[in-house]
C-alpha cells in the first residue's frame, strides 16, 4: 500500500471512546450506554471473539458470593498476596461489586454453577476464601454479551468499529480529547474526537518470547501486546507495579492455563517428579511461582498436574470443561501426543513474562473510579492497576470506568485535536512502508522478546537489567528500520513498537526496585531481601516533560480492612471506610 | 535488503472443497486476522502464521471446514 496523505483521514466523534471490546472493554460500553452518552468502541480484532474470553472462559477466579465468602476477607487475602502493597480501595470495589456483577451476566445469560440449594457453588483455591465460581457454559460469555451490545436499545448507543486499531490517546492541555489510529485491513488513518477515553486493551502478553519461540503462542491473546500500557504511558499516565511480572504455571508447550482452577475443585493437584504435592496452595502469586520455578530448577523436576488418580468420570468431566471452553485445543494439543489425562499426569512450565494486572498488579495506576493520573482517560481490565483482578474484576471496572467516564464526558470542553501528536502518530504508523525492505517484523519481534527472555527473566540482577535496558534503546534502531508492505503487516509493526516500550518500562522500573519482592514476580538474586524501610510502597513511572521515563513513589495508602498477620512495616493507621464511601458498597 | 522465502507450516487449514463461496465467517472473527479469501478461488485461507490456536475461525465455519491445528513449534 502507499503511504496516505497525513490530511486524508477517516474523523470519528464520540462522547466516550472505549480502546478495546474484550472482557473490560465491552462491560464499559454497556454501561456508558445507560448513561446517554454516544459510544465508539473500537477493536482490533472482532468483538464477536476478541480477548482473553475469545471462546469463553472455564470460570470465575475471583467472586466474593455473600454468604460464601466476605469482602473483608478478600481485600485482605489480596493484600497478602501482594506483601501488602496495594491500594485496598480499588480491591475493596471489585469485592464488593463482584457478586452485582455475576448477578447482572446472568441476567444477560451466562450460567454459573449452583449446588442442590440453587446457590452459588464456590470453590476454594485461594489460600482462606471460597471464591471461584464455575460457568458450566462459559465458552458462550462473549456471544452473550455481543447480543447485548446489538439489543435495540443499546445499538443506537453504540457504535463498534472491528480492525481499527488506535495507536496513540491526544491530550490537550494534560487532558485525553480522543484517540488517532488506523484500519488494519484498509489501512486507512483514522482520528477520534471524545469527551473522554477509556483504556481496556489487555494484558501486555507479548512480552517474553514462549519457550516455543512461536510469537504468538503466548498465555495471553496475542492482540495484547501492551498497546494499552503504551498508549497510557504516551498520554502522560502513570503505571505502576511494573517491576512485579506476570508469569503463570501452565500446559508445558501449549502453553494455556491446565489449570489448577479448574482441576483443583475436583481433586486434581500440582506435584513434582517424585509425586509429592510441594505447594500448599494453588493460588496463583509471587510467592507460589517462586516455589514452582523452584521446583522445576530442582532435581525433583518437572512437575506435573496430577489428574491420573482421579476416577474416570471426574476425568471426563475435567476433559469437558478443559477441551470446550477457554483453550479449546488443549484436547486437539494432549491428542497429538498420544497423551491420556487417565494414564499420564500433565507436564507443566512457567510462561514467559508479562505485565498485568488481572493475574499480577502490573498495569496504569486507576483509583477506585478507574480514573488514571490524566483527566478524561480511564482504565480498565488486565492494564489497569488492581491486583489479581481476573476477569469478574475487569468486568466490574469496566462498569465503573463506563460510569465515570460518562460523567467526565458530559461536562467535558471539547477541543480541536493536536495537529502535532496526529502527525506524529502517522508517522508511528506508515514509517515501515518508506523502507518496505527492511528488516520484517517476525525478525525484529523475535529479537527483542528474545532480549526480553535473556536479561529480564527472574530471577534479576542489575547487569543484566542494565544490558537488557541497553539492548531496548539499541532496537529502536531495529524498529525504526522495519519493513511493510500491507495494512495487516503495519499493525503488526505499531505492535513492537509497544513490546518496546513496554520492555524498557519494565526493565527500568525492574532496575529501580532495589530489593526482591513478591516472590518470583521480582526477584533479584543480587538483592535477595526485601527492603521494607525503603520499599513499603508502589513504585510508578511516567513519561516526563523531556521525554525521558521518570520514577516516582507513592505511599501505600491508609488501609481500609484490617489484614490478619501483617504489620505495616510504615506504621500507618487503618482508616475504615465510611459506609456508602465507596460506589456500591456491599449491601 | 536480500530477500528469501521459505516454507512455513501453518496451523489452521481449510477444506476448500467444503469452504463456500461469497462466506468470510471465519475471516471476519479471527482476532489475529489471519485468514482470508483467496481471490482467485473465492475460498478461506490462512495468510499469515500468527495463530492463537484459539478456535473462532472453526467454531463459526457452518460446514466444518476449518481444522485448527497446533502451531508446529509447539505440536
Ligand atoms: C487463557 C486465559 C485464561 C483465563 N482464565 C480465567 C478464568 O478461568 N477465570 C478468570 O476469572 N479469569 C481468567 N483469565 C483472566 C481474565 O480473562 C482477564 O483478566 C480478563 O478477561 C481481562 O479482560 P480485559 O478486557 O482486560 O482484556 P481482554 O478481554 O483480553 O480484552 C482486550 C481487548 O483489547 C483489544 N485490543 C488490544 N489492543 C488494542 C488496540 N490497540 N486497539 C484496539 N483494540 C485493542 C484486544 O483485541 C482485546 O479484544 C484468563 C485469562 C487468559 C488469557
Ligand atoms: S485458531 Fe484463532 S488465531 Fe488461529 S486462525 Fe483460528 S481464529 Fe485465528
Ligand atoms: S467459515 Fe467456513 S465456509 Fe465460511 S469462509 Fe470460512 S471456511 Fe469457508
Amino acid at each position: 500500500m502507499q503511504i496516505p496523505p497525513l490530511s486524508e483521514r477517516r474523523e470519528l466523534f464520540c462522547d466516550v471512546l472505549v480502546i478495546g471490546g474484550g472482557t473490560a472493554g465491552t462491560m464499559a460500553a454497556l454501561t456508558a450506554a445507560q448513561h446517554d452518552v454516544d459510544v465508539l468502541l473500537l477493536e482490533k480484532a472482532n468483538v464477536r471473539h476478541s480477548g482473553a474470553l475469545a471462546m469463553g472462559m472455564d470460570g470465575v477466579n475471583n467472586a466474593v458470593i455473600p454468604g460464601k465468602a466476605s469482602p473483608e476477607a478478600y481485600v485482605a487475602d489480596i493484600t497478602t498476596a501482594n506483601d501488602g502493597i496495594v491500594n485496598q480501595r480499588t480491591v475493596y470495589q471489585t469485592a464488593t461489586r463482584g457478586f452485582a456483577m455475576v448477578q447482572r451476566l446472568e441476567s444477560y445469560g451466562v450460567k454459573f454453577e449452583k449446588d442442590e440449594h440453587d446457590e452459588y457453588a464456590v470453590r476454594r483455591v485461594h489460600r482462606s476464601g471460597s471464591y471461584v465460581l464455575p460457568m458450566p457454559e462459559g465458552k458462550d460469555v462473549k456471544k452473550v454479551l455481543y447480543r447485548q451490545l446489538r439489543a435495540r436499545k443499546v445499538r443506537s448507543k453504540v457504535t463498534i468499529e472491528n480492525r481499527v486499531m488506535p495507536v496513540r490517546v491526544l491530550t490537550v492541555n494534560g487532558r485525553a480529547v480522543g484517540a488517532v489510529g488506523f484500519n488494519s485491513r484498509t489501512g486507512e488513518f483514522v482520528t477520534i474526537s471524545a469527551g473522554a477515553v477509556i483504556l481496556a486493551a489487555g494484558a501486555c502478553g507479548r512480552l517474553g518470547l514462549p519457550s516455543s519461540g512461536y510469537l504468538y503462542g503466548t498465555y495471553e491473546n496475542p492482540t495484547n501486546a501492551g498497546d494499552g500500557y503504551a498508549m497510557a504511558y504516551h498520554a502522560g499516565a502513570e503505571l505502576s507495579g511494573i517491576e512485579c511480572f506476570q508469569i503463570n504455571p501452565l500446559i508445558k508447550d501449549y502453553n494455556g492455563p491446565a489449570c489448577a482452577y479448574v482441576a483443583n475443585p475436583f481433586g486434581g493437584y500440582q506435584v513434582n517428579a517424585d509425586g509429592n504435592r510441594f505447594v500448599d496452595c494453588d493460588y496463583w502469586s509471587g510467592q507460589m511461582m517462586a516455589e514452582v520455578k523452584a521446583e522445576l530448577d530442582s532435581a525433583r523436576g518437572p512437575i506435573y498436574l496430577k489428574l491420573s488418580h482421579l476416577p474416570d468420570a471426574t476425568i471426563s468431566e475435567i476433559e469437558g470443561i478443559l477441551h470446550t471452553t477457554e483453550r479449546p485445543t488443549r484436547g486437539t494439543f494432549h491428542a497429538g501426543r498420544g497423551h491420556d489425562y487417565r494414564e499420564r499426569d500433565i507436564e507443566m512450565h512457567i510462561s514467559e513474562v508479562g505485565l498485568c494486572s488481572g493475574h499480577s498488579a502490573s498495569g496504569v495506576w486507576v483509583d477506585e473510579t478507574a480514573a488514571t493520573t490524566v483527566p478524561g482517560l480511564y482504565a480498565a481490565g488486565d492494564m489497569a492497576l488492581v491486583p489479581h483482578n481476573y476477569m469478574i474484576g475487569a468486568f466490574v471496572y469496566g462498569d465503573i470506568a463506563g460510569e465515570h467516564a460518562s460523567e467526565f464526558a458530559h461536562g467535558a470542553v471539547r477541543e480541536p485535536l493536536p495537529e502535532d501528536q496526529i502527525a506524529s502518530a502517522h508517522e508511528l504508523i506508515y514509517r515501515p512502508l518508506s523502507h518496505a525492505d527492511g528488516p520484517p517484523q517476525q525478525q525484529v519481534e523475535y529479537k527483542l522478546r528474545r532480549f526480553v527472555n535473556d536479561y529480564m527473566q527472574p530471577p534479576k540482577t542489575e547487569r543484566y537489567l542494565s544490558l537488557g535496558l541497553e539492548s531496548f534503546e539499541r532496537m529502536r534502531g531495529d524498529i525504526a528500520a522495519m519493513g511493510a508492505r500491507t495494512p495487516h503487516e503495519l499493525m503488526r509493526c505499531a505492535e513492537v513498537t509497544f513490546i518496546r516500550d513496554c520492555a524498557e518500562m519494565a526493565a527500568r522500573a525492574s532496575l529501580a526496585r532495589t530489593e526482591s519482592r513478591w516472590g518470583l514476580y521480582h526477584q533479584r538474586a543480587d538483592l535477595p531481601l526485601s527492603d521494607d524501610a525503603r520499599w513499603f510502597c508502589h513504585l510508578n513511572l511516567k513519561k516526563g516533560r523531556s521525554g525521558e521515563m521518570e520514577m516516582l513513589t507513592r505511599p501505600v495508602a491508609p488501609y481500609i480492612v484490617p489484614v490478619p498477620g501483617f504489620d505495616r512495616p510504615d506504621g500507618v493507621e487503618n482508616e475504615p471506610a465510611t459506609p456508602g464511601e465507596l460506589a456500591g458498597a456491599w449491601a | 535488503m536480500a530477500q528469501a522465502t521459505h516454507r512455513i507450516d501453518v496451523p489452521v487449514s481449510v477444506d476448500q472443497s467444503k469452504c463456500i463461496d461469497g462466506c468470510t465467517l471465519c475471516v471476519d472473527v479471527c482476532p489475529l486476522d489471519s485468514l482470508a479469501i483467496d481471490p482467485e478461488t473465492n475460498k478461506a485461507y490462512m495468510h499469515v502464521d500468527e495463530c492463537w490456536y484459539c478456535g473462532p475461525c472453526a467454531a463459526r465455519c457452518p460446514v466444518d471446514a476449518v481444522t485448527v491445528n497446533i502451531p508446529y513449534l509447539l505440536r
